[in-house]
């Protein structure tokens, strides 16, 4: 009879500890939102995203960091999602198991946890000086291509080795090729789960100012990118140089350039958790 | 040499009779043998049931008849398995033709997470076959021949999924027909299944015989009797006995066979 009090006990304390541990992340986060939200919310209207940067604050709009930031995400994804989903299947469906390809598998998820500012350096030394691209929009996509990419592979082949074998047992049998099998079945069958791996990485490409500072991207452009050859700034890069001016004006535009940059993120992410839903929702 | 001729002759001639040949086919998975020393000859439009206790590579030597063993780590096999006498594991022999000559349907029902109509199509698409018509033919006709047609005409393009255990098995088998293999291989097909939608399978399997060579693999013993001709006893990777199924059952050869049959183990 004791016994099973201290074991329910237990179980109440564990629960109290968890609640306590999930609330600590959650408030600290409203804190952080609300504070932004005081800052900046009343600094959001069209011409905030639709003027270029200023000197004085209440001129200074978003403009060239938004469509730089456009423009990254854009070609990091051409870059990233083709290489990344092709690597995963082929590690996935074609490569034997052997040392090489468990050496390769290591190696992938040790990239993923290679610090930004290491492919901030590579890409500084292969794409701007050794091809000569310059600080440009396309140095920097393809940086953050290689950035993503780890993530990118791994939670494709998650996602890949969710779908059942008898799934694939079944296309064989039928006669369907290994491309067939993977194409048809796997991949379709993979989708939402690849989609949120991909969006996901793609978010944390938003985000990341540390490399795009490294291959020198600018603080302050006076034109919005119009080719992937052109100079770039990006959102994260004007919020931290905002943030490091002294006028309180600056500050509030910081606020308000988060705010934005926040929205990016949820909307990619809404979008993950769209399709996710529809393809489970499809598998029923 | 005439002598020799002569008995090649014979013997193709001999062949011809047999749909399925094993001839000392050993497997192995790694340092552990599968199969041992197994020689067999299947009879065209017949069934053969093979029985034996759990891990005694029924399955492993089903498998071989569409090589579905080759993605298998570790697989290793030596001897010859032949189909209308040609060896199939041949380097010139192409693996999907193969598995379009020999269907299989799997233990646990496996439709694909698409509609009724893709599952059945999905074989003849994978041949490059578009024409809208001939596909919705063969549909129909193969619904029909598993007795599903009544029961999804309405709606062919609902989830495959929300069929009923029995009724995606038929689907699969259906899925089977739909790409007109010769043989169908069967790994205990209704081992997952409700003894309503068992029967509806066996008279299936009864009616299929006339057209195709069907091996099943079957843990049910008066299944075994029910539905096939030839029943093989395997045991620990050897077929103890091969004979016609009224034979096996009602005066085996081997005591073994004997224990095995009237439930002295298994």
């Amino acid at each position: 009879m004791n016994n099973i009090r201290k074991n329910r006990l237990k179980d109440q304390a564990f629960k109290v500890w968890g609640i306590a541990c999930t609330l600590l992340g959650l408030v600290l986060l409203l804190i952080f939102l609300g504070n932004i939200f005081t800052d900046g919310i009343q600094r959001i209207n069209w011409s905030f995203l639709m003027n270029l940067p200023s000197r004085s604050p209440e001129k200074a709009g978003i403009y060239t960091a938004l469509m730089g930031s456009l423009w990254v995400l854009s070609l990091t994804t051409i870059f990233a999602l083709p290489v990344g989903i092709a690597a995963a299947i082929y590690l996935e469906e074609y490569a034997k198991k052997n040392k090489l390809s468990s050496i390769l598998e290591v190696n992938i998820s040790n990239l993923a946890g290679v610090p930004s500012i290491i492919y901030g350096l590579l890409g500084l030394e292969v794409f701007v000086r050794i091809m000569e691209m310059g600080a440009s929009v396309m140095a920097g996509s393809l940086t953050l291509g290689l950035l993503i990419l780890p993530i990118v592979i791994v939670s494709t082949r998650e996602a890949i080795k969710a779908v059942p074998k008898s799934i694939r047992d079944a296309s064989y049998a039928m006669g369907a090729s290994k491309w067939q099998t993977v194409y048809l079945q796997v991949l379709p069958a993979s989708f939402g789960g690849i989609l949120t791996g991909v969006i996901l990485a793609l978010s944390r490409a938003v985000g990341e100012t540390a490399p795009l500072i490294v291959i020198g991207a600018l603080a302050y452009v006076p034109f919005a990118p119009l080719s992937p050859m052109d100079q770039f700034s990006v959102l994260p890069i004007q919020i931290f140089n905002w943030i490091t001016r002294p006028q309180p004006g600056f500050v509030e535009n910081a606020a308000a350039a988060i705010i934005i940059l926040l929205l990016i993120t949820f909307i990619m992410n809404g979008i993950a958790v769209y399709f996710r839903n529809r393809w489970q929702k499809k598998l029923k | 040499m005439g002598k020799e001729k002569n008995e090649n002759v014979i013997e193709s001639s001999l062949k011809r009779k047999y749909k399925l040949q094993a001839k000392d086919v050993n497997v192995f998975y790694g340092d552990f043998q599968a199969i041992k020393e197994i020689s067999m000859d299947i009879k065209a439009n017949s069934v053969t049931a093979f029985i034996g206790p759990s891990g005694c590579g029924k399955s492993t030597f089903l498998r071989l008849f569409n090589r579905m063993n080759d993605y298998v780590d570790d697989f290793r096999m030596e001897g010859k398995i032949f189909i209308d006498n040609q060896n199939i594991n041949k380097k010139k022999v192409n693996v999907e033709q193969l598995r379009k000559q020999v269907g299989m349907v799997f233990q646990k029902p496996n439709p694909f997470p698409k509609s009724i109509f893709e599952n059945v199509a999905y074989g003849l698409k994978i041949q490059g076959i578009k024409d809208k018509t001939f596909l919705k033919e063969r549909v129909e006709s193969t619904l029909k021949q598993v007795a599903l047609w009544d029961e999804v005409k309405d709606n062919l393009n609902k989830s495959a999924l929300a069929l009923s255990g029995g009724q995606q098995q038929r689907l699969c088998i259906a899925r089977t027909l739909a790409v007109e293999p010769s043989v169908i291989l069967m790994d205990e097909p209704t081992s997952a299944l409700d003894p309503l939608s068992t029967a509806k399978i066996e008279e299936l399997i009864h009616e299929l015989k006339h057209k195709y060579t069907i091996v099943i693999v079957t843990h049910n013993m008066q299944q075994a009797g029910r539905i096939s001709d030839y029943t093989a006893f395997f045991y620990l990777g050897e077929i103890i006995e091969f004979d016609k199924t009224n034979k096996i059952f009602t005066n085996p050869e081997k005591k073994q066979t004997e224990n095995y049959i009237t439930g002295r183990f298994g």
